[in-house]
């Protein structure tokens, strides 16, 4: 049988009810939320699921949504099933003030650097990573540069100090 | 208005002996036998022509770099025939492209394994400026790390910029005084760097 975005709709609500919602298929892929502490728990059903067989994870990063309260950072999974040739995405949301979210690594071994990257731009602390510093920026930098707070441009230059520059 | 035809029309006779450029010799005394002149002027001809670049290429800088060591433009024509792969052999960093903060480090020990003297060229304006990059993660030019001699602008320069930032450095080389390096005010730009 064909695995339809319905049936992993379907799927999903019969295993966790009302916990997953805002089910959105934007340019045919199916999108949905859940609350951050049940991330694990879908992405091990999704994993473990002999119909769904999520085994890959594509992708993993995060959204900064400043006008959100109390849910502004999203952290997005992009989820492939490789057998069927089924790409899914999977949003949670947390508060910027608790940063924290149970890290995937133990399920998906390339989420080590991707949860390490998330971290580096974003800030999002993931529980029980191996390894959660710095990856790609400079290990000395004290903010997390892709937070809408923070301009894009280097704030440590003094010579540019036009309007046109942001500063 | 079309071009005039000026090349190839007529070959020039193969002729081993003028083709050959020889620098002039510096000012000084000359008499049946002998030739005098100071020895900072000697030192300095032979560090012009015989400067040793060390390539430091990130980006498209290095590409036009590429361009300018080729046949068409001829960088050995300067002396520089050839790159030193190793900090430890060259006299002449040539840094090409964008530097991220994280390869500031990289680039500072670069400079460090060199031995004096030393010069660098900053070519092009990523490495110059920052450039374009006026971002949290590109430096803002390389002299924030290292001293640097000579600017070379362009986004890239083409190979006639490079060689004309070389031929620069090569008039600094020139008039640089053998004593330069042991100079107190020499120290203090090493210091105020950071380095030794």
């Amino acid at each position: 049988m064909e695995l339809t975005n319905e049936h992993i709709k379907t799927r999903l609500t019969e295993k966790f009810g009302d916990q997953v919602s805002d089910f959105v298929e934007p340019y045919g892929m199916l999108t949905f939320e859940a609350p951050k502490g049940l991330n694990l728990k879908v992405l091990q059903f999704l994993y473990d699921d002999p119909e769904l067989r999520f085994r890959f994870l594509t992708d993993l990063q995060a959204v900064h949504y400043p006008e959100n309260k109390e849910r502004e950072l999203a952290v997005v999974y992009h989820l492939h099933n490789l057998t069927d040739n089924v790409r899914i995405r999977f949003k949670i949301f947390t508060a910027i003030e608790s940063p924290d979210v149970y890290t995937a690594t133990q399920l998906y071994a390339c989420a080590n650097w991707m949860e390490r990257e998330t971290y580096d731009f974003f800030g999002v602390n993931f529980i029980g990573h191996p390894d959660l510093k710095r990856i790609l920026n400079v290990e000395e930098m004290d903010y997390f540069p892709m937070r809408k707070e923070f301009p894009l441009e280097d704030q440590t230059r003094i010579d540019k100090d036009d309007d046109m520059f942001g500063r | 208005m079309a071009r005039p035809v000026r090349f190839n029309i007529t070959p020039k006779e193969r002729d081993h002996q003028s083709h050959i450029g020889v620098a002039d010799a510096p000012e000084g005394f000359t008499g049946e036998g002998f030739f005098t002149t100071k020895l900072s002027e000697v030192v300095g001809l032979a560090r012009k022509n015989s400067l040793w670049p060390l390539p430091f290429a990130t980006s498209c800088c290095g590409i036009e770099f590429m361009a300018t060591m080729g046949a068409h433009y001829d960088f050995g024509r300067f002396g520089a025939e050839r790159m030193g792969f190793t900090p430890r052999q060259c006299d002449m960093l040539m840094v090409m492209g964008t530097i991220a903060k994280k390869m500031g480090p990289v680039l500072r020990q670069v400079y460090i394994q060199m031995s004096e003297p030393r010069w660098v060229i900053a070519v092009g304006a990523c490495a110059s400026s920052g450039g374009i990059f006026d971002s949290y993660s590109v430096l803002q030019g390389i002299d924030q790390i290292i001293p640097v001699d000579v600017y070379v602008p362009g986004c890239p320069p083409r190979p006639e910029a490079i060689l004309d930032g070389v031929m620069a450095l090569q008039d600094l080389v020139e008039r640089e005084s053998i004593r330069r390096r042991n100079t107190e005010k020499y120290q203090q730009l090493m210091l105020s760097y950071g380095i030794q």
